[in-house]
């Protein structure tokens, strides 16, 4: 089954009700199953730049190289699977570009951005992340964050400080401390994941789970699994309901089919008489 | 401006302490940043630690114990306005900094740097390439120095436990908790009644944020409450629910008491109840 068959995606993404500029930036790019989000940080429009060169650099780099090769090729010199390495590269690449503009033009000195991403292929979604911005999976009846925050709370949590009940009373919940773009290197979180029919895949930015409890998160992509568009602006509702006091981003990808990556002749045969 | 602790004895305050150091110790002995000269109170009682803004109160094993709010405890993430209780001493938590910085200020995303030796005790992955630390100046960083606070948090307080006590956490405030959506009529209970049919008579009381209505692959709509009210919306089938006998759009359609909803052939009557 082609990716584009097996997948679909859906992505939506509010100012909130507070701020007057969204520092938000999302895109899919169906052909190769990936989808990418972004949450800038900066003064004046400096979010908006950032979130949106990482956004860009990813998808244009990762569909380009995937225009003649296959994620499951292995990296002539490191081994890794191309779609983890695709992702750990322009993530890293994204991170140059944002911190030579920011060095080069004063007005954005200091900006940054989250990045989450995920690139679906051959029945698996590599995940590659940097800050708070999260990626859940809704299988079955259970809301999983498949992404661990790089953040001051998080860590604190791992640490035993503070418990996960607790941690909502915090008042530190808004220091990442993993950044895109704010020193000359970072370093991808990057994992990859199992994935089943049926699974629901939530990209979002900390607009959303700030303000929605991961209760209600679970219970609107349940009740909503068939119909992503109203899922997605279900979700961004609740966070502006809830004082939407941040930008609010969403994307949705739900697994319809399987998606084999096709090895070989004969697979590419196989392949074929699947279509 | 930092948090800080209102010391008291039978209603009659003593002394204020600005919570400005990473930790503060409680206890008889003089050397204690809040010393209280008395024998229900041991050498060292208790401390708290001060992260950014978030403040943590732990016994240091002492004799008599520690209350907050009443009830004892050995460990506790202090919320605004919590009462400690060291024998007949009061110590009462302020943190009335949010009054101090608007809330988009304070809400927008900062980042921290992690020092590198941190970042190579937390993960396996190699840390930024040392050396080129740059400096910023349009974001508003938060100094390394608040970084390596944590760590000698850490350091200081190795018997931690990876638990947290929680028994003794007080209700949470509300006004720290994330805002609860709320009903526009939060005594009153919605409730759908079905109308015809085999279910009809039966109540279904609209607890939930979201709760959804029908047959999933012939016709549901969901029901969800807002600050406003109850909405209808439909979700999936080749028919749209009518409310009224007016078939919805795809708009949200605001649901007025004794409203008629028709839904797989089902009908429903929207009311409020109590």
């Amino acid at each position: 089954m082609k990716i584009t068959e097996a997948l679909e995606i859906f992505s939506q993404t509010h100012p909130g009700m507070v701020r007057s500029h969204n520092e938000d930036s999302v895109a899919c790019e169906p052909s190769c199953g990936l989808v990418v989000l972004a949450d800038g940080m900066g003064g004046y429009n400096a979010g908006e730049v950032a979130s949106g060169i990482a956004v860009s650099v990813v998808v244009t780099e990762v569909s380009h190289a995937l225009s003649d090769s296959s994620p499951i090729d292995l990296d002539k010199e490191s081994g890794v699977e191309l779609g983890v390495e695709l992702l750990r590269d322009n993530i890293q690449k994204a991170n140059a570009s944002i911190f030579h503009a920011a060095e080069s033009q004063p007005q954005y000195s200091g900006m940054g951005t989250t990045i989450v991403s995920g690139l679906f292929y051959d029945n698996r979604v590599a995940t590659g992340h940097v800050g708070d911005s999260r990626m859940y999976r809704l299988r079955g009846e259970t809301l999983e964050s498949i992404t661990r925050d790089h953040s001051l709370l998080q860590e604190q949590i791992d640490g035993g400080i503070i418990s996960i009940e607790d941690a909502r009373l915090s008042k530190n919940k808004n220091l990442v401390t993993r950044a895109v773009g704010i020193d000359a290197e970072v370093v991808p979180e990057i994992h990859v994941h199992d994935v089943l029919v049926g699974d629901i895949y939530l990209l979002c930015s900390d607009g959303l789970n700030d303000m929605v409890e991961d209760d209600d998160i679970q219970a609107t992509l349940y009740a909503l699994q068939n119909n992503l568009p109203l899922a997605a602006s279900q979700l961004i509702q609740m966070a502006n309901d809830n004082g939407g006091r941040d930008n609010v981003s969403v994307i949705l990808v739900k697994v319809k089919n399987k998606f084999s990556a096709s090895r070989g002749w004969l697979g590419k045969l196989l392949a074929w008489f699947e279509r | 401006m930092a948090a800080k602790l209102i010391l008291s004895m039978d209603g009659a305050v003593i002394k204020e302490y600005p919570l400005n150091k990473e930790r503060m110790t409680i206890g008889r002995k003089e050397h204690n940043d809040v010393a209280i000269d008395n024998l229900a109170v041991s050498g060292e009682h208790a401390a708290i630690v001060t992260i950014l803004h978030d403040s943590f109160l732990e016994d240091l094993d002492s004799t008599n114990g520690l209350e907050v709010n009443g009830t004892p405890t050995k460990k506790h993430f202090l919320q605004n306005n919590d009462v400690i209780g060291i024998g007949k001493y009061k110590l009462k938590y302020i943190s009335d900094q949010v009054t101090q910085t608007t809330p988009a200020d304070f809400e927008k995303t900062m980042v921290m740097r992690t020092p590198p030796k941190q970042a190579a005790a937390q993960n396996e992955s190699k840390p930024a390439a040392p050396g080129v630390v740059q400096p910023q100046a349009g974001s508003k960083p938060v100094p390394v120095e608040a970084v390596e606070k944590t760590g000698k948090f850490d350091a200081q307080s190795p018997a931690a436990p990876a638990t947290p006590v929680q028994a003794a956490a007080p209700a949470t405030p509300a006004a720290a908790a994330k805002p609860a959506p709320q009903a526009a009529t939060p005594q009153q209970v919605a409730v759908v009644q079905v109308l015809t049919g085999p279910n009809a008579g039966k109540e279904l009381e609209l607890v939930k944020n979201l709760t959804t209505l029908g047959k999933p692959g012939l016709q549901v709509a969901v029901l969800t409450r807002r600050p406003q009210g109850f909405f209808i919306t439909h979700v999936e089938g080749e028919s749209f629910p009518l409310v009224n006998g007016q078939a919805l759009t795809n708009q949200a359609h605001q649901l007025k008491e004794h409203d008629v909803i028709e839904l797989a052939g089902v009908k429903m009557e929207f009311y409020f109840k109590g």
